[in-house]
């Protein structure tokens, strides 16, 4: 019958987590208001959550494009419909790789350090220093980092599926000889605007959303010692990860379900 | 202060790239320039046979993109299909007795509507329907046609298939 | 009426205080007053709640039972908006130092000013300048805090601390982990400032001997009470075996050598049978 009363406290504790997230996201959202308002703190974050991250997924962008380009085109010429390289390689990456792999570098690089840089300014005491100095840190130090997250991963995502598909024209067009205008024609033809980029931009700002907030609210709620905030960091890799493919799958079946 | 112009300056230009990198993806991979009609009006057709036709496939009209379909029905009294076309407002001066065809882009390429104007006067407007259609040609019927009745009879099973918008 | 004249004689009262985690009783029933304009000293030893005090000062905890009043005001009473205008009076060192890691060392203690004042760059800067001239180091003002030593770190703390005039300066344990040299400094500035500001000092620390040269007044903690308290000299001379214990660093006394255990003959021999 243990087992009942764990599943039970377990249960408690998780919805009483959520409970804490909830009300953090609110105090969040109005401490955001304040931080809009000085938004040099808002850019020096861009620096360190947007550029930082930016070669990674440079590099990252340009060779998935090319396998794309690789297996799309082996593929597709199986079928004599190697023409619509530009297509497959350009709708994979706008509606789901871009997103979803963009996500995936960022919670790795820039959440990770997102929490722990809040968790070690906590074990140092720097949050409880400016809650003595009658200061809320929540707009000064919390509230830049999550704009800045939810800021950055879209622009981010338009790089990486941007470069992806210059990846792709790389490989299908430079090395494997399929004509450019072919390659850039089958893409406009068959990506539409709203459909298809716009909804991956949309993908992209959830997955900021919910990335950056499980890497502050791991950050600010850490156990304050070196070993807290080490669990607090691989926590928010693992949860922000398995959070996006999940809301991967939700955002795909709401936005594309009917087709 | 001379970092912090550096920093400013470096995430400006990291922004900008976002930006262009969305601009990128609007006009190069994606089809902004063509897929926006701000300025549309209605039309309609109704057809036996829509074939492969999909929503958002192009109208054309002498080869020249136009409009898109936005919406398939089905009329339930006749049994046919109403195929709803949304045309850009520019060319707001086709004949009353303009014809629209289900036609294939290549032998195996994906449909499209094409219209052929009229000699009327008067002009179609919005919410008028196109009275004269020509379905999508199915390719198992033409050749199941071509089977059971041989090739003297296959020319006038084809311009049957051709009136079979308005003979019901 | 002897409330308001206590209150003129103490910054800080606490009365009957009691603070636990879960089972665990921290604080069981304890008095205690900061007089103002004095160096006041809490030791116990490690664990005793010496640091957790001085969180009921600054109102970040709230008693289970007791008061805490500061120049006369309930301090676990406040809103948070009330309680961050009270802690504009109070100016607090941490252990760890706390300071800003990504800004400069002018600019942490420019903070304060910057967050709660209305003055002028340049008003802000001289101030600063000031503040660090005091702490000797108004030539690092340009420097990063992790290109500090320790010393210097705490040093600019205090410099932080001291930003805004408050009336009352709270350290926790600011000996903790200094070299001989920078033990002294820190020593001889803590006194300086409180004669010079005419603030009141609160230490926190288990150092005997340093807190004792500083202290006007010393407090005993432990096992949740105060075991006790008077001037330094009274406290180094009392008869209280936990007192004599502390106060000269015995190994054994009252407060046990051993952690709770069996009798070692069946420790060492229960294993066997």
């Amino acid at each position: 019958m243990n087992w009942i009363a764990d599943l039970g406290a377990k249960t408690l504790q998780y919805v009483a987590g959520l409970g804490r997230a909830g009300r953090f996201f609110a105090a969040l959202t109005g401490a955001c208001l304040i931080a809009l308002s000085r938004f040099s703190l808002v850019v020096k974050q861009l620096y360190s959550v947007g550029v930082l991250t930016l070669l990674i997924i440079l590099v990252s962008g340009l060779f998935v494009g090319m396998v794309l380009g690789l297996q799309g085109y082996y593929t597709l010429v199986s079928f004599g419909a190697e023409s619509s390289l530009g297509l497959v390689v350009a709708l994979s990456l706008t509606r789901e790789l871009g997103p979803v792999l963009s996500a995936l570098l960022f919670a790795g690089r820039a959440g990770s350090a997102l929490t722990a840089e809040i968790g070690l300014m906590k074990a140092t005491q720097q949050l409880d220093a400016m809650e003595m100095m009658a200061t809320d840190p929540l707009p000064i130090v919390i509230a830049p980092r999550f704009l800045a997250g939810f800021i950055a991963l879209p622009l981010l995502t338009a790089i990486f599926t941007s470069i992806g598909v210059i990846g792709g024209y790389l490989i299908g067009v430079q090395q494997l000889g399929l004509d450019s205008g072919v390659y850039w024609a089958a893409m406009q033809e068959g990506v539409d605007f709203y459909d298809d980029i716009i909804n991956g931009v949309i993908k992209s700002l959830v997955f900021g959303l919910v990335v950056t907030f499980i890497a502050v609210y791991q950050g600010y709620f850490a156990t304050p010692t070196s070993e807290g905030v080490s669990r607090a960091t691989t926590r928010t890799v693992v949860n922000a990860s398995l959070s996006v493919l999940g809301l991967d799958y939700v955002l795909t079946a709401l936005m594309f379900g009917e087709i | 202060m001379q970092q912090k112009r550096g920093i400013d300056l470096i995430v400006g230009l990291f922004v900008l790239g976002g930006i262009a990198a969305l601009v990128f993806l609007a006009l190069r991979v994606g089809n902004l320039s063509t897929a926006s009609v701000d300025n549309a009006y209605r039309l309609y057709a109704e057809f036996d046979n829509i074939g492969g036709l999909k929503l958002k496939a192009p109208v054309t009209l002498a080869g020249v993109n136009i409009g898109r379909v936005t919406d398939v029905k089905i009329e339930k009294a006749f049994y046919t299909a109403v195929v709803e076309m949304s045309i850009d407002s520019k060319y707001d001066n086709l004949p009353e007795d303009t014809s629209a065809a289900i036609l294939t882009a290549g032998l195996l390429g994906s449909q499209y509507v094409g219209l052929e104007p009229g000699a009327e006067e008067s002009y179609l407007a919005d919410g008028d329907k196109i009275e004269i259609t020509q379905s999508s040609l199915v390719l198992e019927n033409l050749i199941s046609t071509f089977i059971t009745s041989g090739a003297g009879q296959g020319a006038a099973a084809q311009s049957g298939s051709e009136s079979s918008g308005d003979d019901f | 009426m002897s409330e308001t004249n206590q209150n003129q004689a103490h910054l800080i009262q606490v009365d009957k205080l009691v603070f636990g985690y879960g089972e665990r009783l921290i604080f069981n029933n304890i008095d205690m007053v900061i007089p103002r304009g004095k160096i006041s000293v809490i030791m116990g030893p490690s664990g005793c709640g010496k640091s957790t005090m001085l969180k009921f000062f600054g109102g970040s905890l709230r008693p289970q039972a007791g008061k805490v009043r500061f120049d006369g005001i309930s301090v676990p009473d406040l809103k948070r908006e009330q309680l961050f205008q009270l802690r504009k009076r109070m100016g607090m060192m941490f252990q760890s130092n706390a300071l800003l890691t990504d800004i400069s060392v002018f600019e942490n203690v420019a903070f304060p000013l910057r967050e709660h004042t209305d003055m002028s760059d340049s008003l802000i800067h001289q101030l600063v300048l000031i503040k660090l001239e005091m702490v000797g180091l108004r030539g690092a003002r340009d420097l990063m805090p992790a290109e500090l030593s320790g010393g210097m770190a705490r040093r600019v703390a205090l410099a932080r601390a001291i930003a805004l005039d408050p009336d009352l300066v709270m350290y926790d344990e600011p000996f903790t982990g200094l070299d001989p040299i920078s033990m002294g400094v820190a020593i001889k500035l803590i006194k300086k400032l409180n004669d010079a500001l005419g603030i009141t000092s609160v230490v926190v620390t288990h150092d005997v001997k340093e807190g004792a040269s500083i202290a006007d007044y010393i407090y005993l903690l432990g096992d949740g009470t105060v075991v006790g308290h008077g001037a330094p000299e009274q406290m180094l001379s009392s008869s209280n075996d936990q007192v004599h214990q502390f106060m000269n660093g015995l190994p054994d006394g009252p407060v046990a050598f051993h952690y709770p255990a069996r009798a070692i003959r069946d420790d060492l021999l229960g294993d066997q049978q």
